[in-house]
């Protein structure tokens, strides 16, 4: 396992370093202009010459070299620098965005905290509240619970966060006024009201960003705790004398999570870059906010960061999903 | 669907159950059990009464949704309008049946395009080893890219040829759902995948393997039967995505015509009169759940049906 | 201005002078919310609206536009003219006086080293200077003594108020910028973010797309102000949640372009926790006519003179789409209060505004019928009118905006009436209004037979706006498809009008050639108007002191207001 993690691993850098191609060349192609948004009062030529300044006149090859020096060696030692004092990268260009001409990894790390106290939140939110849902669901098949939570989780999956987003901030802080509906980023917690401020402003946006993982993830375990109740091995189990519980949750739980694990796998990189609506709706302008509006302002830099750092987050995960595999189930062998 | 019997009766038992009605087809058996499912039947009802509203429901309901009668606009429900009007004065009940059928068009399309496309490639890279590899690098690849400048790339590349030869409509239908279901086929990839890895390893492979079956043979009489829950689950997913992505499409110029209404778009077109008419909201949001509850159950019974080991039971 | 509400304005202003007599700082935060967030706070580096407007909190101008349009002295103690000497009686330089005692927030003393050095930094080689445009014709600026500036221009300028002048030319601090010129400029995150200025507030927290955070400044000069000690300044969401967030939850205290359907606005407000403010400026909705052939056939030459339009450029089809619609009823639909329905491209100020064309207002469609039938275009079995095998079937595109659809939807509608066939477009709007050569879609290359948006000018002079229909300025392949005039109109007539109204000195001479530029284009049916803009903005009942301004940043008198209980 440890081999097959390692060849993963340095496998995933030639993997990635053809994404980061793919992804500059697909932004390349794409239609757009960072000077969409400049007012049409400025004249053509005046927005030529902006272009030309953030370095659009160079060929593309020159420009993707460039990006992969910034990014790969200019950064870290901009990193390092900052840990250890040194000065590796005096004078070197950073990757710079082109709507605020600041160092792309600057904004990314500003962004953060937002990000880790309300995506990640719900989707942790969401797991858990989705994982025993689905094991009661499949353990009681067609109760009343089973039936109550297959609706309330296919409704919640298919209302979007546009609609739902909006329905429970004219609920909650136009009609009840109990709950702020736009996220104050500058808010730090330093005290018992100020993280009573902090829960009360994350409350919405954690709700309806959970209701969509929780909505997905215990289908999938619904499903595939119900393959798995009446397989043999339950038989077995049982006729051996075990307790239901440990019947239940150790050799039928067990054996379900493999789509369990690849679904949560592919939704961690989606906490980083996939809530765009909802944190537009809250103002909650987290990683997802920062990377919608440099498509639209077409910040080609700052897409290309991005993208590519949840590229490397999505590969990562999916190797992490495989070793899991492994050991969710020894008979998987990857040789 | 005939997997090699594994809760065998005992002899004895075998003996006594002389079939007394000559035998049964198993799409039969599959009917039969799936008709003994409740939540499938209603589904099922539901699901068809949606469909035969919004096509033949026009042929009865004079109303053009894209006809403008201004003095009637922002109206509540009544007699002539019964779902309303919009800020324009257009007919919301005419504009719900014609956005249903492209709503439905299109979710149900582009969810088995990505069912499929999903479901092929999980199953390929699960069984072959060698192509594992490359093709679960090409599905990263796949999640990696940025969805917004994709889809116009793709509208840049494929509008003016496929209009050219499928004429507007068609052509951007076309268009439309091969975008969605190009960029999401491949969650179920992965999950099929990972299922794949560990059933090819099951005793009944082995044994399938050892009698000489063919890799066809295995993985579509061995393989697929018993993928086919995480494959449901992605479709009735996959078809709340598809409409909703419709909706998306749309406002980046690349789905139907800004007068042409579809579910998604009447949904997000509402969601600013939400306070002011919330009727508006209600019956897109209700016909976008409806359709998926519906498809949902109709999923559960027909997997249930499916799976030998509760049939007749 | 009509005396009555020059009245009104002086009894607000002195009522606004009597409440503001507070101490600085003495009314603690100010909440304001964009939904647009401004990515960086100068406004030599983006020319977005949303990042002059955040800038224009910090750093100003030697003079602006006041809410009538009129010029006002700001960091300069008066406006140079003609008459008073300021301007050379050549036309080719002004002379600017400082106001004494100004400081920078750092404390520093404001000089005439400042001025001229905002000159050199926006026109320093390959910094891509987003205003370059406003110190056009600028050959030198001179510093005879600390607190004065003079401008020279190459030729003779009758409007000299480009440089210094407006939210878009504000003056930078040279101890601060010099050395961001040029290519170094993107280097200098930590000025273009917190740039030392001279005006109420300055930034302690800058958090680019996201929120800035701003405190009164010490050294601003009227001591008593600004009454406000912090600025919450927040971006993102949408227009509709900053509407909610001002006029409903009363979160916040002022909320920026709101561009609501009116009934959704007004039903806000009747929660009656703030107000929709709105002023008028020069920007017009409007429908290019497209007088080249844009059929996918044609190749390279598509959308080229080379090939004349074979049904647009018969006026009588023209006036008939412009007959057909009821500009009255789609601004009521589409913007209510906040828009006029207009016939003009060039609607305000109001000794520009022509009255020659205002018979438009009245829809007539049987007249356009008329029209139509009298040109020869009879309707076929399909109730489309053709002449000659070219139907009157048309593409009419325009950017995703929900107001943009709802006129196309009506106007489709009022145009299948005269027997005209629309097939309708939206465009996102990163790709309308970018300028990739690449894409098909831009309303420059204009690969559709209509086409509708806003455009406006900077200031009150629309010298450099009118000559947007000239024929060089024609985008074209050889052009990469730049320039503004989107219809490809083209008249040596209104060229020569152009041309000559650069050269014409007094005011009144060039309103006259302003207007008759404008009947040009209306008359001739290349540009069909509908409707003219107002900015909209919502304030809370608590926030006192904002006087709304279409002419120059929106917020140009923060420094004013106050909180109102």
């Amino acid at each position: 396992m440890l081999t097959y993690t390692i060849r993963r691993l340095v496998l995933a850098i030639p993997t990635l370093l053809f994404i980061s191609l793919v992804i500059f060349l697909l932004l390349e192609l794409a239609p757009g202009d960072p000077m969409a948004q400049v007012p049409l009062t400025v004249p053509p030529e005046v927005k030529q010459q902006m272009r030309e300044a953030l370095g659009l006149g160079q060929p593309t090859h020159i420009r993707f070299a460039k990006w992969l020096w910034q990014f790969f060696a200019v950064e870290p030692m901009v990193w390092m620098d900052h840990t250890f004092g040194m000065t590796l990268a005096e004078g070197q260009q950073r990757v710079i965005s082109w709507q605020t001409r600041s160092p792309v990894m600057d904004i990314v790390i500003q962004r953060m905290p937002q990000t880790l106290w309300v995506v990640a939140m719900s989707y942790v939110v969401g797991i858990l509240i989705a994982l025993p849902i689905g094991i009661y669901s499949a353990y009681r098949q067609y109760s009343v619970f089973d039936q109550v939570g297959t609706f309330v989780t296919m409704v919640g999956y298919s209302v979007p966060p546009f609609f739902s987003g909006v329905l429970v901030i004219v609920i909650f802080s136009v009609q009840l006024g109990w709950l702020p509906s736009i996220y104050d980023t500058t808010l730090v917690v330093v005290s018992w009201d100020t993280f009573i401020l902090q829960l009360k402003q994350m409350v919405m946006p954690v709700m309806v960003l959970a209701l969509q993982t929780t909505a997905q993830i215990s289908r999938f375990m619904r499903a595939s705790m119900l393959d798995n109740l009446r397989q043999d091995f339950v038989r077995t189990a049982r006729a051996k004398g075990l307790s239901e519980r440990s019947v239940v949750l150790v050799h039928v739980l067990r054996n379900s999570m493999i789509p369990v694990i690849t679904v949560i796998a592919l939704g961690v990189p989606q906490v980083f870059g996939g809530a765009i609506i909802t944190e537009q709706i809250f103002k909650v302008n987290g990683l997802g906010q920062l990377l919608i509006t440099a498509i639209q302002a077409n910040d080609l830099p700052m897409v290309q960061t991005v993208t590519f750092m949840l590229a490397v987050l999505i590969v990562l995960f999916n190797i992490i999903a495989d070793v899991l595999y492994g050991f969710l189930d020894p008979r998987i062998r990857y040789d | 669907m005939t997997e090699p019997v594994k809760s065998a009766a005992p002899i004895g038992a075998l003996a006594d159950a002389e079939p007394v009605a000559p035998p049964r087809s198993q799409w039969r058996d599959v009917w039969d059990q799936f008709k003994h499912h409740r939540g499938a039947m209603i589904g099922g009802v539901i699901f068809f009464t949606i469909i035969a509203t919004v096509f033949l429901g026009p042929l009865f309901w004079s109303l053009d949704a894209t006809y403008i009668d201004i003095r009637a606009r922002n109206q509540g429900p009544g007699w002539g309008h019964p779902f309303g009007t919009d800020q324009l004065g257009r007919d919301n009940f005419a504009r719900m049946m014609a956005g249903g059928q492209v709503s439905i068009a299109v979710g149900l399309i582009a969810m088995l395009l990505a069912l499929i496309l999903g479901s092929f490639i999980g199953v390929i890279a699960g069984y072959f080893k060698r192509l594992d590899g490359p093709l679960m690098r090409l599905t990263d690849l796949f999640l990696s890219l940025p969805l917004l400048p994709l889809l116009l790339v793709m509208v840049l590349l494929f509008r003016d040829s496929l209009n050219a030869v499928f004429g507007p409509e068609q052509g951007i239908f076309i268009l439309m759902v091969s975008a969605i279901g190009i960029t999401s086929w491949m969650p179920t990839a992965r999950i099929v995948r990972g299922d794949v890895l560990a059933l090819k390893e099951r005793e009944f492979i082995l044994a399938a393997r050892s009698i000489g079956t063919t890799n066809t043979g295995i993985i579509t009489r061995h393989i697929l039967p018993n993928v086919m829950s995480p494959i449901m689950v992605s479709a009735t997913l996959g078809i709340a995505n598809a409409i909703i992505t419709e909706s998306a499409l749309s406002f980046l110029g690349l789905g139907f015509p800004p007068d042409f209404p579809t579910w998604g778009r009447l949904l997000n077109d509402a969601v600013v009169y939400l306070q002011d008419y919330p009727e508006r909201v209600f019956w897109p949001g209700l016909a976008i759940s409806l359709t998926v509850l519906s498809v949902n159950y109709l999923g559960d019974g027909l997997r249930d049906a499916l799976d030998p080991r509760i049939r007749g039971r | 201005m009509n005396l009555k509400s020059t009245l009104t304005c002086a009894t607000a202003a002195l009522a606004l002078a009597s409440m503001a007599q507070a101490e600085r700082g003495s009314d603690g935060q100010v909440n304001i919310i964009y939904w647009q967030a401004p990515s960086i706070m100068n406004p030599y580096l983006s020319g977005g609206t949303k990042e002059l407007e955040a800038a224009s909190m910090v750093i100003e101008p030697l003079a602006r536009y006041n809410q009538d349009g009129a010029m006002v002295p700001w960091l300069a103690d008066s406006v140079p003219t003609v008459e008073n000497g300021g301007v050379s009686s050549d036309l080719k330089s002004i002379t600017w006086k400082l106001k004494a005692g100004l400081k920078w927030s750092d404390g520093t003393p404001v000089t005439s080293e400042d001025v001229k050095f905002s000159w050199e930094y926006c026109t320093a080689d390959g910094g891509g200077c987003a205003q370059i445009e406003k110190y056009l014709d600028v050959t030198e600026v001179d510093t005879p003594d600390e607190l004065t500036v003079v401008v020279h221009f190459s030729k003779a300028r009758p409007f000299p108020y480009g440089p210094f002048v407006g939210a878009q030319a504000p003056i930078i601090q040279k101890a601060q910028f010099k050395d961001c010129m040029g290519a170094k400029a993107p280097e200098c995150t930590e000025a273009n973010f917190n740039p030392i200025g001279t005006g109420p507030f300055r930034v302690t927290d800058f958090r680019p797309n996201d929120v800035i955070t701003l405190e009164a400044n010490p050294h601003y000069r009227d001591p008593n102000k600004p009454a406000f000690a912090k600025v919450l300044f927040k971006g993102g969401g949408d227009a509709n949640a900053a509407g909610r967030s001002v006029l409903e939850t009363g979160e916040f205290d002022y909320a920026w372009n709101l561009q609501l359907a009116p009934d959704v606005l007004a039903n806000m407000e009747a929660a009656g926790k703030g107000k929709v403010i709105s002023a008028f400026g020069t920007s017009v909705e409007r429908i290019m006519v497209n007088f080249t052939d844009v059929s996918a056939s044609l190749g390279d030459e598509r959308g080229t003179i080379a090939h004349p339009h074979p049904s647009l450029t018969d006026m009588a089809v023209r006036k008939a789409l412009s007959m057909a619609m009821d500009r009255v009823l789609l601004t009521d639909i589409g913007y209510g209060p906040a828009g006029k329905p207009t016939c003009n491209v060039l609607p305000a100020p109001a000794i520009y505004a022509s009255t020659a064309n205002d018979g438009c207002l009245t829809q007539d469609i049987a007249g356009a019928n008329k029209l139509l039938d009298d040109a020869g275009w009879a309707r076929g079995g399909d109730g489309v009118r053709a002449k000659d095998g070219v139907r009157l079937s048309f593409l009419f595109q325009t950017s995703t905006n929900a107001v943009r659809q709802d006129y196309q939807a009506l106007i489709k509608q009022w145009w299948s009436e005269i027997g005209v066939e629309v097939e309708l477009r939206n465009i996102d709007a990163s790709v309308f209004f970018g300028s990739d050569p690449g894409s098909p879609d831009t309303f420059q290359k204009f690969f559709a037979d209509l086409e509708m948006y806003t455009n406006n000018f900077d200031g009150t002079d629309p010298e450099s706006y009118m000559s947007n229909w000239t024929c060089d300025q024609r985008p074209r392949p050889e052009t990469q498809w730049q320039g503004n005039n989107m219809p490809r109109y083209c008249s040596d007539a209104y060229d020569a009008l152009s041309a000559k109204m650069a050269t014409v000195g007094g005011l009144e001479e060039r309103a006259a050639i302003a207007k008759e530029l404008n009947d040009m284009l209306m008359q001739n049916y290349v540009i069909l108007p509908l409707t003219h803009r107002g900015r909209v903005a919502a304030r809370s009942n608590k926030l006192g002191g904002v006087v709304m301004n279409p002419w120059d940043s929106e917020i140009w008198n923060l420094a004013d207001w106050y909180r109102a209980e």
